[in-house]
């Protein structure tokens, strides 16, 4: 249905056939075009020109990102019918529906490139597109809301405020909004924490273990190190990506090492530190052969991710038809009155 | 989090009870949609609590058991539609159902917020740590989801029933039970464009979705005749001017679902067969339930029950 609403993209060459002298020079002054825009840190828009490969960057990352906060419903509705309070009910209720908010925005902002709705929640489905791999963890204890919350979608924000400025207009106006609530999320994920921490032994427990639990999962979010990190350095130069995996990832500890002391809890890494000389934090060994193999699909969950949004969409197809044919019917009926 | 001068809703005159909500003239009003409301003007429990604590709103026994019932039905409604979120059929319906989870969500907890004043409980004593005989809820809100049908039948249904239940309770002599009325009637307005829309497209869609649809209803109906039961404790609160008696609501709600079923070309006898489906007996009013809601509470229930008497 969405594929309907797509705004006409210019088509962009492909490098196979020849191109005639006056596109060449179209192709030529297109280029011209995007590279001063990108020198001027301006915004490139959808019916600009943009090399093909700029538009291939964007979407499979803007797309991931949807996927992204699509499967990361799944943890967090894990806990929507055993949240221990009414209010606490009612909070999860409207995260998990805001990230589908944030996934509706980001497949907008997607579909601006020349990619149907449909195709990339059918390229998600059949495996061929990815999702952030931390939501192949499991949510085992009502703890994870809090964890979730400030540790992943801390993570997140620290991600996302920078891609606020990110050139393609569409994805960084997308951005401004979905920070402001992520960072509601984060907050709400603290006070979560904070209450626990106060609360019984087994409470304060709870949470630890689930702090312990994602901790080194949400550091790996920013990516693998800089130096195996083939793609980051075209994405910076494009303004899509403004600060390194790592640089982020010091910026996140230093964050988390400061919040964690008000909670009463602490994280399990015995070896962050703040450098003096390069003024940065540092933290312990990352775990980086299991990054590879969540990715790989050895996750705890990923299967299981997969299999829930499958059957939720097989589930939804005669759902879809319904609306489409009604929708079909309700046209021609216009048409002839 | 509650600031004094805009809690005292029952004195006043709280922003959801003043506006122009009375009568059927809420359908079509633009500024009735649930997503549209002023922040600062919308009453939420917390206020309520506030008011409980002051002590200037204290229901009666009566009030305090109707208040149960009411928020009973929306209590367990939400906690069947809270599941739904993250395996809607599309994003949409994702945010959509959960919208209409969380303003039944929110309608459950003001009702029981209120009622548990008279008992001296907090909501969450009332939706934790109460045994299944002592719910309220009549049988429709405990059947099971099903598929997006039943949801959309079920939710149909219901959200008629509402409508003209809180739009009559707006003139309840009881202020509080007025003003979450006048707060859940906006919404409840929402569901049910929401589900009438959906009565249509299921019905004039495909074969698939009219079979369905027709499936839904046939599997609901019998719980309707319950919602529309009266007993001896709304004889009195109609009679005292703060409940009705739910059986004078059930002329407009055959009228108004007739409507829809029409337009959607679902004949109420040849079609769907609803005058030759038997009407269960329900109960749940005095306790007896359905074999679905032991497992509804038990999940429900499971963790505020591992810690009892923690804050979370």
């Amino acid at each position: 249905m969405a594929s309907q609403k797509l705004q006409s993209v210019p088509g962009s060459p492909s490098g196979e056939t020849a191109l005639s002298p006056e596109e060449q020079e179209r192709e030529r002054a297109g280029q011209a075009y995007f590279d001063r825009i990108i020198a001027e840190d301006s915004r490139i828009e959808p019916r600009d020109w943009m090399p093909e490969a700029y538009r291939r960057t964007l979407l499979r990352q803007v797309s991931q990102h949807a996927h992204s906060e699509i499967i990361g419903m799944q943890p967090e509705a894990n806990w929507i019918t055993r949240a221990p309070s009414l209010k606490r009910k009612a909070i999860l209720m409207a995260k998990v529906q805001d990230e589908a908010g944030h996934g509706l925005y980001l497949y907008s902002a997607a579909e601006t490139l020349g990619q149907s709705r449909d195709k990339m929640m059918q390229d998600l489905i059949d495996g061929k597109a990815r999702y952030s791999s931390i939501f192949n963890y499991p949510a085992v204890s009502w703890a994870d809301m809090g964890a979730i919350g400030w540790l992943v979608d801390g993570a997140a924000i620290c991600n996302q405020v920078p891609l606020c400025r990110a050139s393609y207009g569409p994805y960084g106006r997308a951005m401004v909004r979905i920070c402001k609530e992520e960072s509601f999320h984060q907050r709400q994920g603290f006070e979560i924490l904070l209450e626990l921490s106060n609360g019984t032994p087994a409470q304060k427990q709870m949470a630890q273990d689930a702090v312990n639990r994602w901790y080194a999962p949400a550091l790996m979010m920013f990516g693998p190190p800089d130096d195996d990190s083939p793609n980051s350095k075209q994405s910076m130069a494009w303004n899509i990506k403004r600060f390194s995996n790592d640089e982020l990832r010091s910026r996140f500890v230093g964050m988390m090492v400061e919040q964690v002391k008000v909670l009463g809890l602490t994280l399990p890494d015995p070896d962050i530190r703040f450098n003096e000389e390069t003024k940065k934090w540092e933290h312990g060994p990352l775990d980086w052969n299991e990054f590879k193999d969540v990715l790989a699909g050895k996750g705890p969950c990923n299967a299981q991710r997969m299999e829930r949004r499958r059957q939720a969409h097989e589930d939804g197809a005669w759902v879809r038809e319904a609306a489409a044919a009604y929708a079909a019917k309700q046209a021609q009926k216009e048409h002839a009155a | 989090m509650t600031s004094e001068h805009t809690t005292d809703f029952a004195i006043e005159g709280h922003g959801d009870i003043s506006v122009g909500v009375s009568g059927a003239g809420a359908s079509g009003d633009g500024s009735a949609s649930a997503t549209r409301i002023t922040p600062g003007n919308a009453l939420r429990p917390e206020d309520i609590a506030l008011e409980v604590r002051r002590g200037t709103a204290k229901p009666s026994g009566d009030v305090a058991e109707y208040a149960l019932r009411l928020g009973d039905d929306a209590l367990i409604l939400a906690q069947r539609l809270g599941h739904w979120i993250s395996r809607a059929p599309e994003l949409e319906e994702d945010i959509a159902l959960g919208n209409i989870a969380l303003d039944q969500l929110g309608h459950a907890r003001s009702f029981l917020t209120y009622a548990g004043a008279h008992w001296d409980k907090s909501e969450d004593d009332l939706a934790y740590f109460r045994r299944e005989p002592e719910f309220r809820s009549a049988h429709l809100f405990e059947q099971p989801n099903g598929d997006f049908a039943v949801t959309i039948a079920r939710q149909f249904i219901v959200s008629y029933y509402q409508f003209e239940l809180y739009k009559r309770l707006l003139d309840s002599t009881d202020a509080t039970i007025a003003a979450i009325s006048a707060k859940a009637l906006k919404e409840v307005d929402y569901h049910r464009d929401h589900s009438a829309q959906w009565v249509l497209r299921l019905a004039g869609g495909t074969e698939e979705s009219r079979r369905r649809i027709i499936r839904g209803f046939k599997l609901l109906w019998p719980y309707v005749e319950e919602l529309f039961e009266d007993d001896e404790l709304t004889a009195r609160l109609a009679e005292a001017g703060a409940g009705v008696q739910p059986s004078t609501l059930r002329e407009d709600f055959d009228r108004l679902t007739g409507e829809v079923l029409a337009e959607a070309g679902l004949d109420a006898v040849n079609d769907l067969g609803l005058d030759r489906i038997p009407q269960s007996l329900g109960g749940g009013r005095r306790g007896k339930h359905s074999e679905h809601l032991g497992y509804l509470l038990a999940e429900m229930q499971v963790l505020a029950r591992e810690h009892p008497g923690a804050s979370w």
